[in-house]
């Protein structure tokens, strides 16, 4: 019998997925003996023709990391979709709209005006743009073209898993591959990660008092935390309360606090008003002007709270009512 | 696809209300039976306390097509549950700024203690409410309106791509 066919694609990202296939280390000896890598750009030569050659459903599974944001990735997807019977969206980019994803706070146009135009790095200052089309005397070049608003893969294609984490972690990867190869995969639409907070796996929870009541919030520079108490009774903002587990708490092993990389357990629609929820329900004060000032004290609430879900959130992106009216 | 789109009749805001039980649907109630008028726009949802009232509720009302939202909870100190509507004013105060920076007008969403005493509060916060949301226009966040407005800036692309599991 010939191995199963896999695919590993990546659109809107930062390279770090593509990393962590590597990290699996001598496990990717493994994985290569099972099955047959037939498209991995960042890795192997084959080109999209190689794939659009390929008969529909023959690939077992397609891994695709990053976010959506352009035509062409629009139209990879497409096709790898028709081409694997199976789809994960791998790492938080692809599930939410990961770090990308926070692009949905601008406007297209203020992107490129920002990186063609305003950035100090701009020098030659003669105004070109990325054109979609250009005619050049050997015919007309062509290019992608950006969308205005950053897409979760699946509100592009059908996805049939979820890998979390940024990037996700070994064992997790290494799990759900095993799981595809016997094949004993939970329902499809499940996230391949354990459906609790991370605060339950998390070393320092002995630490975390029952009622918390915080009159401070710090960022990680402005203290020296304590590596074993829980970060968030030291006032660092924490999301382990409302991160789904299964990195193993890799950031607050670190020293570091939790920033939501897994995204929320499978109660939660919204992760960021969901971890704005927990952080507010600390504050230790009933006068308003009081709590006010103490939330002043978290710098950027969508960048803190949506910062790998802006996509994936209830609003999707920042509000513009200039696009209601140009949609008439 | 919904009566706001439709550029010839004038624009009605629709709100959506969310009342604790205990004192602003009560006062609400009061309203009613005392035939005081208010603007027919708001539709009101009652919750045991302002302090159950998850963010994620007044997201998805917006998502689902209200332009405005009104929370309504007991005065500060007068919570049924002692601390609830503290729990509101917290999560309410951090919302707010979330909003702004997500560009979400301040007059959309808001924050009010009514007693269960006050129906003429009810009447006149409803008005307010609903005169501020109608200066603002509608607010097109309809799933289809998203990606139509994203359709709209990509003229070559094929179809609107479909919303995937957000929801
Ligand atoms: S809040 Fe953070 S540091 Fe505290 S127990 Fe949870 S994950 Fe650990
Ligand atoms: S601790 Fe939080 S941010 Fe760090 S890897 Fe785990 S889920 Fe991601």
């Amino acid at each position: 019998m010939s191995k199963p066919k896999v695919a590993f694609y990546w659109c809107a990202s930062c390279g770090g997925c593509e990393e962590a296939v590597v990290d699996l280390a001598e496990d990717i000896l493994k994985v290569v003996g099972a099955v047959d890598i037939v498209f991995w750009p960042v890795a192997l030569d084959f080109k999209r023709e190689d794939v659009e050659a390929m008969a529909d459903n023959s690939l077992a599974v397609a891994f695709i990391n990053g976010a959506i944001r352009s035509s062409e990735q629009h139209e990879m997807v497409e096709l790898l979709r028709r081409k694997a019977g199976l789809v994960v969206a791998f790492g938080s980019c692809a599930h939410l709209g990961g770090i990308p994803g926070l692009a949905n706070t601008f406007r297209r146009a203020d992107l490129i005006d920002e990186a063609y135009h305003k950035s100090l790095s701009v020098t030659d200052g003669n105004g070109t743009e990325p054109l979609e089309k250009t005619e050049v005397p050997e015919g007309t070049l062509t290019l992608p073209k950006l969308w205005d608003t950053v897409k979760t893969l699946d509100q592009v294609i059908k996805v049939d898993y979820y890998l979390p984490g940024c990037p996700p972690p070994v064992n997790l990867i290494n799990g759900a591959i095993g799981s595809i190869l016997k094949n004993e995969l939970p329902p499809p639409g499940s996230v391949l990660a354990p459906d609790m907070a991370l605060c339950e796996e998390c070393e320092r929870r002995a630490t975390k008092p029952d009622k918390m009541a915080q009159r401070e919030f710090l960022r990680p520079h402005q203290i020296k935390a304590d590596p074993e108490k829980c970060l968030l009774a030291q006032g660092l903002l924490c999301l382990g309360p409302v991160t789904r587990k299964g990195c193993g708490a890799a950031c607050v092993k670190g020293n570091m606090p939790c920033t939501g990389c897994m995204g929320p357990t499978s109660h939660v629609v919204d992760f960021g008003t969901k971890a704005l929820t927990a952080m507010a329900s600390l504050v230790d004060s009933n006068d308003d002007r009081e709590i006010a000032a103490i939330l002043d004290q978290i710098a950027d609430p969508v960048g803190t709270f949506y910062r790998y879900s802006l996509p994936a959130s209830l609003l999707h992106r920042s509000y513009q009512p200039e696009h209601a009216k140009g949609e008439k | 696809m919904s009566d706001k789109d439709t550029n010839q009749k004038p624009f009605e805001p629709r709100i959506v209300a969310f009342f604790c039980n205990w004192c602003t649907y009560t006062a609400a109630d009061l309203a009613g039976t005392a035939r005081m008028t208010y603007a027919p726009n708001v539709r009101v949802i009652r919750v045991m306390c302002s302090g159950r009232l998850d963010p994620q509720f007044i997201l998805t009302a917006l998502r689902q097509g209200a332009d405005g939202v009104l929370i309504g909870g007991c005065h500060p100190g007068d919570c049924h549950y002692q601390e609830g509507n503290y729990k509101a004013l917290r999560r309410f105060t951090l919302l707010k700024r979330l909003l702004r920076e997500m560009g979400i007008e301040d007059e959309r969403v808001q924050l009010e203690w009514i007693a269960a005493s006050e129906g003429d509060k009810v009447q006149k916060v409803i008005n307010r409410i609903t005169e501020d949301v109608r200066r603002l226009g509608p607010l097109h966040l309809e799933p289809e309106a998203l990606d139509r407005a994203t359709e709209a800036l990509l003229p070559d692309q094929t179809p609107a791509v479909a919303e995937g599991g957000a929801l």
